[in-house]
């Protein structure tokens, strides 16, 4: 296409989670005429199941724009939508290095939160120009001049041009489309007569397309029939289709220097094609290859399992093409005595976590056992070796260990004043040991140094419940540290779940025995019989709780009309024990795994 | 936990593996409609139409006959609703319409339900002349403030009016009471159900209160103005039940029926020894056996809509499917197994071409829910009774 790179503008939304940026994006897609009236919806970009009735991004998404500007002249837009939550943050990294400017949307109403930083500083890092835009003005509650005093004060970026906009009504939007032209920058460098240089910025399986590559072009042309190859996986394919996305798949002659496109070449095999890859062209490849991105770094692991063990494969197949299309989580196959062959996950949190089980039953109809979430954990053994440890289930005998080591983070966290008070004790609760406090108006930042296995649970959740949504948090891995920590097993009617088995922190045992014993009475399901429930380390119970036996469980009329009735209600109590494991002869549904991990109010 | 150990039923009919042929006739309409109840039946202010409706069941009767192929009925049952709201020679129209279709020898079990609000000696004799020779009454309860509670129209004189009156008319009669209500302690109930067996003949249901969807209960026990005995108590009302029946010579035969031993209701035998039914009128279930194949027959429930249906093509039937092994084995295992007689195993395993899990009915034999009565024959102790619907789930798989 020819669009001179002066008139290309790459750019990327980013913000705290909900401020507005896939919003922001369905407006600059009306605006532009991008799509007809009657195709538009709500948050349009946001296209799973998944991230419609969470109302959340979970996937960046890339748009091409036409857009004529007031300066007479007709530009090329590539937007990328990202997702707001910590959890996605790699999306976020990767979509920052496809463009050469951001839009940093802050809520006009709540301003400045843990990841309107974290985001400002990964596109500083990136070295883009900013645009501060503040979004939902139509809020009563809006004060637009207050929090641009709080962007200079936090964050010290210039703010007194800020836009002030409603993505929602579309106030101020079409300064928005003027600033992405006037203030951010076309492509850098970039020239047709190099060889091709292209960075892989995301792929995806589609099942009517097969795999779809995302990609950035640096030098050269890309086009049809070109034999292209990944160079970090050495795989050569002959291209079938480029386009763009508008957002619909459209198909163009070739993809120039500072365009971001597609490609399709019947790839197969998924692991080919890798995030941050460079792509050249076989016959006359470029010389240097992209730096790529860091691979992400997988917090918490956790096991996954099918219920059904025939389901292996299919599984297998899945996690592959998942993977393809989120490559900040990673798998490894793994057995265990209870539940078969699955495979060791690892996710950048429990959301992410969450997430991505959830794509896994639903894209591919896969019955799913998550076993309790773990970080991972650093020893030293006795005899001077050095273990990773992914899964308690693997924790060695405790005489042969002398050191036992876990990560710390450190969160930060803002949150209006009122509730801090709350917030101090659940960081305290966590044994997290305070670094910094400091105010920004009415709103304390809190700094702490957090050990991660007590934030991966349940954390954030319990610090929005105890804000009511108010509070924000961010944070880093930042060491090992040696700790006293401890393997917890639980025992449902007398046999060890080792789904269920944890580390914990020998102080903090009892009361995680006893919360989990509880919450596992709650989550199994009554049986014809008792069932004890019991929280051990080493062979002393530390907690225990009973389940009592089903007392009465019998439909008391049952005619000639109710034998329908009442077969449709077993088949769908065998569908139902389907999705059980059987441990010691109890059902336990797939959902008490994670369920029984989350701690309740305390 | 102390249940009476009963004797082995010695039935009037003894399950030969021939479980009969029923034939099931649906009266749609009730003066009230009750507030626990979610049985197809409709109230209609402007009267109703009978003879249309008696055209409307001859010719579903013929079409059933033509699904059946023919048959030798052992039982008749005109059910509701409130079927004595019938006119006698409505039922007699239709009992005739039913000996026109199948063999119907005589002397077998016809049974009409009939609410004791709507019973007068003449039509109770007019019923009687028809070919009724049983009759179930809708008793409830034995207090009235119980009786208002279940917005029942009659009040306990009129219940003991109509009993009486049934005992004079019918040969055979049962009467239904609902306990489990709210508030209900075992004494009190035990007391009710010491009275009520003092006024029964052969045969009682009693049945738990069962919230059903749907119905002005649920509602009000959805919203917590309504609670019924926690399944503890509920429990310890049914063992109540199941003693004091025992102790007084009408044993349970199946969960919630009673008999002295040969007065078991032939009709209701043949659902639970899953054999075949033709089911007539509005909302009907039917089981009926070709050649090999079992069909599960349900008709269209709005009684008006049923009707305008048989008159356009000859049959109410919404839904006609031919039932799976896995299905049929299903329904004769949750059905067999409601019964003190327990379940043929024999017939269970050709119906469903496997055995049952032998590990699942090893777990359940040594918990002591299930027992063994020679190869044959498998059944619920009391302590499985009380827990059926689980072991059936555990058994299905
Ligand atoms: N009143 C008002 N509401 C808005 C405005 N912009 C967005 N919203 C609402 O804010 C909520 C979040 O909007 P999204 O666009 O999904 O936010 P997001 O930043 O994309 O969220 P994540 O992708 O999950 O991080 C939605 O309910 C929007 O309707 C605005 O200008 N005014
Ligand atoms: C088909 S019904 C109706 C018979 C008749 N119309 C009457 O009500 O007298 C048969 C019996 O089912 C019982 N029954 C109906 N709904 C019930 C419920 N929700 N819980 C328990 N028993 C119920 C009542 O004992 C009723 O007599
Ligand atoms: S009279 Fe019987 S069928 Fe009619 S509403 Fe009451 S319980 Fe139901
Ligand atoms: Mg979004």
């Amino acid at each position: 296409m020819d669009t001179p790179l002066s008139h290309i503008r790459n750019f990327s939304i980013v913000a705290h989670i909900d401020h507005g940026k896939s919003t922001l994006a369905d407006r600059l897609i009306q605006m532009t005429g991008s799509l007809e009236e009657r195709d538009m919806k709500d948050q349009i970009l946001d296209a799973m199941d998944i991230e419609r009735e969470r109302g959340i991004t979970i996937k960046a998404n890339t748009v091409r724009l036409e857009y004529d500007a007031s300066d007479g002249e007709h530009y090329v837009l590539n937007l990328i939508d990202t997702p707001g939550h910590v959890d996605f943050s790699y999306e976020v990294a990767r979509s920052l290095s496809a463009c050469e400017g951001s839009l940093l949307v802050v809520d006009a109403s709540q301003g400045v939160e843990a990841q309107t930083l974290a985001n400002l500083y990964a596109a500083l890092d990136a070295d883009h120009e900013i645009v501060p835009v503040l979004n939902k003005v139509d809020l009563p509650a809006a004060e637009p001049e207050r929090i641009k005093e709080q962007i200079e004060e936090v964050i010290g970026l210039d703010a007194s041009d800020a836009l002030e906009i409603s993505a929602k009504t579309g106030v101020g939007v079409p300064a928005v489309l003027e600033a992405i032209v006037k203030r951010l920058p076309p492509p850098a460098g970039g020239s047709r007569e190099e060889p091709l240089k292209a960075l892989l910025v995301d792929s995806w399986y589609d099942t009517y397309l097969g795999v779809v590559v995302l990609v950035r072009v640096i030098d050269g042309t890309l086009k049809k029939g070109q034999t292209i190859r990944m160079m970090g996986t050495e795989a050569t394919y002959r291209v079938d289709k480029v386009g763009v996305i508008t957002p619909r798949m459209v198909e163009v002659e070739n993809l120039q220097p500072g365009e971001i496109g597609f490609l399709m070449a019947a790839i197969k095999e998924v692991a080919d094609t890798r995030v941050g890859d460079t792509i050249t062209d076989d016959k006359r490849p470029t010389a240097t290859m992209l730096p790529g991105f860091k691979p992400a770094q997988p917090v918490v692991f956790c096991g996954l399992f099918p219920v059904d063990a025939g389901d292996f494969e299919a599984l297998r197949d899945a996690v592959g093409r998942l993977r393809l299309n989120d490559a900040s989580f990673s798998y490894e196959t793994e057995s265990s005595a209870a539940l078969g062959f699955g495979f060791r996950c690892g996710f950048l949190g429990l959301l992410h976590l969450e997430i991505v089980q959830e794509r896994l039953s639903r894209e591919f109809d896969l019955d799913l056992i998550a076993t309790a979430p773990s970080v991972v954990y650093g020893m030293t053994m006795r005899d001077g070796s050095e273990i990773e440890l992914h899964n308690p289930a693997d924790m060695p005998e405790v005489m042969k260990i002398e050191e036992i080591r876990e990560p710390w983070i450190r969160a930060t966290i803002l949150t209006p004043d009122e509730h801090l008070g709350p917030i101090l004790k659940l960081c305290q609760d966590r044994r997290g040991v305070q670094a910094d406090m400091s105010y920004v108006g009415n709103r304390a930042m809190l700094v702490y140094d957090l050990p991660l296995n007590e934030v991966v649970f349940d954390f954030y959740d319990r610090l929005k419940s105890i804000s009511r949504g108010y509070a924000s948090f961010d944070y880093q891995i930042t060491e090992y540290r040696a700790s006293d920590l401890v393997k917890m097993s639980i025992l449902v009617n007398g046999e060890p779940v080792d789904a269920l088995s944890m580390l914990v922190h020998r102080a903090a045992a009892e009361k995680r025995g006893r919360d989990m014993c509880e919450r596992l009475k709650d989550l199994i399901p009554k049986h014809m019989f008792k069932i004890p429930i019991q929280a051990a380390i080493g062979g002393t119970v530390i907690a225990r709780e009973t389940i009592s036996a089903l007392r009465k469980d019998v439909t008391s009329k049952c005619y000639g009309g109710d034998a329908t009735r009442k077969r449709k209600l077993l088949e769908k109590q065998k569908a139902g024990k389907k999705r059980m494991r059987q441990f010691g002869k109890v059902d336990i549904p797939q959902e008490a795994f994670i369920a029984a991990l989350k701690m309740g109010d305390e | 936990m102390t249940i009476h150990s009963q004797p082995d039923n010695a039935l009037a009919f003894p399950d030969f593996g021939d479980p009969g042929f029923g034939v099931y006739v649906h009266w749609p309409f009730c003066a009230a409609k009750c507030p626990y109840c979610d049985f197809n039946s409709h109230v209609r202010l402007k009267g109703i139409d009978e003879e249309r409706f008696v055209a409307g069941f001859a010719r579903e009767i013929a079409c059933m006959r033509e699904l059946s192929g023919p048959r030798e009925v052992t039982s008749i049952f005109l059910g509701g609703g409130t079927p004595s709201l019938m006119k006698p020679q409505t039922v007699e129209a239709v009992l005739s319409a039913i000996a026109g279709a199948w063999h119907v020898p005589d002397g077998i079990e016809v049974t009409l339900e009939a609410n004791p609000s709507s019973v007068e000696a003449e039509r109770f004799q007019g019923y009687r002349s028809a070919g009724v020779n049983r009759v179930s009454l809708g008793v409830q309860a034995l207090n009235d403030k119980d009786l208002r509670f279940l917005g029942r129209l009659h009040d306990v004189a009129g219940a003991m009016k109509a009993i009486d009156l049934a005992r004079e008319t019918f040969p055979r009669m049962s009467f239904d009471l609902i306990y489990a209500r709210p508030d209900q302690t075992v004494d009190a109930w035990t007391a009710e159900l010491e009275e009520a067996i003092g006024y029964a003949a052969d045969h009682l249901s009693l049945y738990q209160l069962t919230i059903e969807e749907g119905t002005p209960f649920y509602g009000l026990h959805k919203a917590g103005k309504l609670k019924v005995p926690d399944n503890d108590q509920a429990a310890l009302l049914y063992e109540a039940t199941q003693e004091t029946t025992a102790a007084r010579g009408l044993p349970a035969y199946e969960v919630s029926n009673h008999a002295r031993p040969g007065a078991e209701s032939r009709h209701n035998l043949t659902y639970w020894r899953y054999g075949d039914y033709a089911g007539i009128g509005p909302g009907a279930h039917g089981r009926l056996t070709r050649a090999g194949h079992k069909f599960a027959t349900v008709t269209e429930t709005h009684p008006e809509t049923w009707l305008e249906r048989v008159e356009a093509r000859g049959d109410g039937i919404t839904e006609s499917v031919e039932l799976d092994t896995e299905e049929q084995a299903d329904e004769l295992l949750l059905m067999g197994l409601r019964l003190r007689e327990g379940l043929d195993v024999r017939r269970w395993q050709s119906v469903a071409g496997r055995t049952l899990d032998p590990a699942r009915e090893d777990f359940l034999l040594r918990q002591g829910f299930i027992e063994r009565l020679g190869n044959d024959r498998l059944r619920c102790t009391s302590s499985g009774m009380i827990v059926l619907d689980a072991v059936v789930a555990d058994l299905a798989l």
